[in-house]
């Protein structure tokens, strides 16, 4: 069987009141692929990330998840909103997502965080459940910290937990929304290794960054977005090394 | 031991009779609460609307106006009610307002309407990105509510709670005058026969102090659980 693309996103558009914040974002991604999504504050980007999992319904395109299509439909006040919420859920069980904050639920222990999800949403009997947790756990370097509840841990703990969390759903992709810029500096490097792991495993990511270093090192696809539009993409050689567009070049450049 | 002449087992009797208004009043206050705080969150106006005039009537007139209102008013709807049912469609109903079911009905209802707005803050106050983070991973709106918003907002809801709680307990006394016979009433009734007031009366108020101490402490318990997981600033 040939290689289902794992998710394809198809000019997507997102309006909010009056401001248009993507104009015609397409993505298609294969299996493995590590897509870097880079860009300046209010590009777009973390928009395009929650559009994907419908935290933010696009306002058009078509969002394509291993050949499942999601589905749409129109409300009474004209707004175009999801046909089928049980369709959303199911998708959203497949794409995993880190947070910029961790979101790590705080009356939970790491342990509990990571097994809820697939516990209750993927019906998964609790005891195989807790043992891919504590699998999960020990990839991300935290299984000494299972019993700990969030706020007893650092940021890096934390984020790292989230990543087990999000692990544990064995999701068709990872959708990370700069899970590194809420850490301190000496911090960003702990988490930045577990993602490296992660990609060279194999696993299909999606990663908001300003992690330059990681986007060219790490990702197989980088896309430069500037207000909204694709201003640069392809290989990190080439969006790094040859920008084309005039943007990209000012991006790259120091600022000081 | 005081020599309660004689009145002791009608007073303990008249203690239970408070606790049950108390409970099941807050049983109700607590039901409202929730639907009313649902309602006014919720992305429909009509809602909206309804649960704002709900809050705003109750909170604006006294309890014991609300209270006679019930239980004079209440019986007149009733009857209203079953008269049209049978003249229309035959159907035999009848209820007969009691001074207990208009005490439950009224401080439940007063209470409702705190407990809505004490519950809208707590929902309020529960971190966006934890309810997010539950829609990312799929959860349905029942399991966000379930397991993440209803335990979250606990935390900020319970000291709410409380406060409602000893008032809605003091205001049970009200009841007497609607003829229920609560501790107050035969408290009342003891102290005029006896020309003693301070001999029913003192007792009375140490069983509502009793019984707000014993409250206190179970709310401090479940405060305890529901930080679960907080860091908190020592001292």
């Amino acid at each position: 069987m040939a290689d289902v693309a794992p998710l394809i996103c198809r000019d997507i558009h997102k309006t909010f009141d009056q401001n248009e914040v993507l104009k015609g974002i397409s993505l298609e991604t294969r299996k493995g692929d590590v897509v870097s999504l880079i860009g300046s504050s209010g590009s777009g980007k973390s928009t395009f990330l929650r559009c994907i999992n419908l935290l933010e319904t696009p306002t058009s395109g078509d969002i394509i998840v291993h050949g499942d299509p999601i589905r749409f439909k129109t409300d009474r006040k004209g707004e175009r909103i999801p046909a089928d919420n049980r369709q959303v859920e199911q998708i959203r069980a497949r794409l995993s997502m880190v947070f910029q904050g961790f979101n790590l639920w705080s009356h939970m222990t790491v342990l509990e965080n990571v097994i809820e999800a697939p516990v209750h949403v993927l019906k998964m009997p609790r005891k195989e459940a807790i043992e891919r947790a504590e699998a999960y756990l020990h990839k991300v370097g935290i299984y000494e910290r299972k019993d700990y509840y969030p706020a007893q841990m650092s940021g890096g703990q934390q984020q790292r937990a989230a990543i087990a969390r999000a692990l544990a759903m064995e999701p068709e992709v990872m959708l990370f929304d700069e899970p590194t810029s809420a850490l301190d500096p000496e911090l960003v490097g702990e988490v930045l290794k577990v993602m490296q792991g992660l990609a060279e495993e194999g696993r299909t990511m999606i990663v908001v960054t300003h992690e330059m270093a990681f986007a060219r090192d790490v990702s197989s696809q980088v896309l430069f977005l500037h207000q909204g539009v694709i201003e640069e993409q392809g290989s990190p050689e080439k969006v790094f090394d040859h920008p084309e567009s005039e943007r990209m070049q000012q991006f790259l450049a120091p600022r000081f | 031991m005081i020599d309660l002449k004689g009145y002791g087992p009608q007073l303990a009797e008249g203690a239970v009779v408070t606790i049950e208004l108390a409970l099941l009043s807050l049983l109700l206050a607590l039901f409202l609460g929730l639907t009313g705080a649902a309602a006014k969150l919720s992305a429909s106006r009509v809602a909206r609307g309804v649960a704002t005039t709900y809050t705003t009537i109750v909170r604006g007139v006294p309890d014991l106006v609300m209270m006679l209102l019930f239980y004079y008013g209440g019986q007149v709807l009733v009857n209203g009610i079953s008269d049209l049912l049978y003249e229309h469609y035959e159907i035999d109903w009848f209820f007969q307002f009691d001074p207990f079911i208009s005490g439950v009905l009224t401080i439940g209802l007063i209470f409702g309407a705190y407990m809505a707005e004490t519950f809208r803050g707590a929902f309020l106050a529960v971190e966006a990105g934890q309810i997010e983070a539950a829609r990312a991973y799929g959860f349905t709106r029942w399991h966000t509510f379930r397991r993440v918003m209803a335990p979250q907002m606990m935390r900020h809801a319970l000291p709410g709670i409380g406060n409602n709680w000893q008032v809605l307990l003091k205001t049970t006394a009200l009841v007497s005058i609607i003829g229920l016979t609560d501790m107050v009433r035969v408290a009342e009734e003891a102290a005029k026969a006896e020309r003693s007031p301070f001999l029913f009366f003192i007792p009375v108020a140490a069983v509502y102090l009793a019984l707000t101490a014993v409250t206190e402490l179970f709310i401090k318990w479940l405060d305890r659980r529901a930080n679960v997981g907080v860091v908190q600033g020592e001292g």
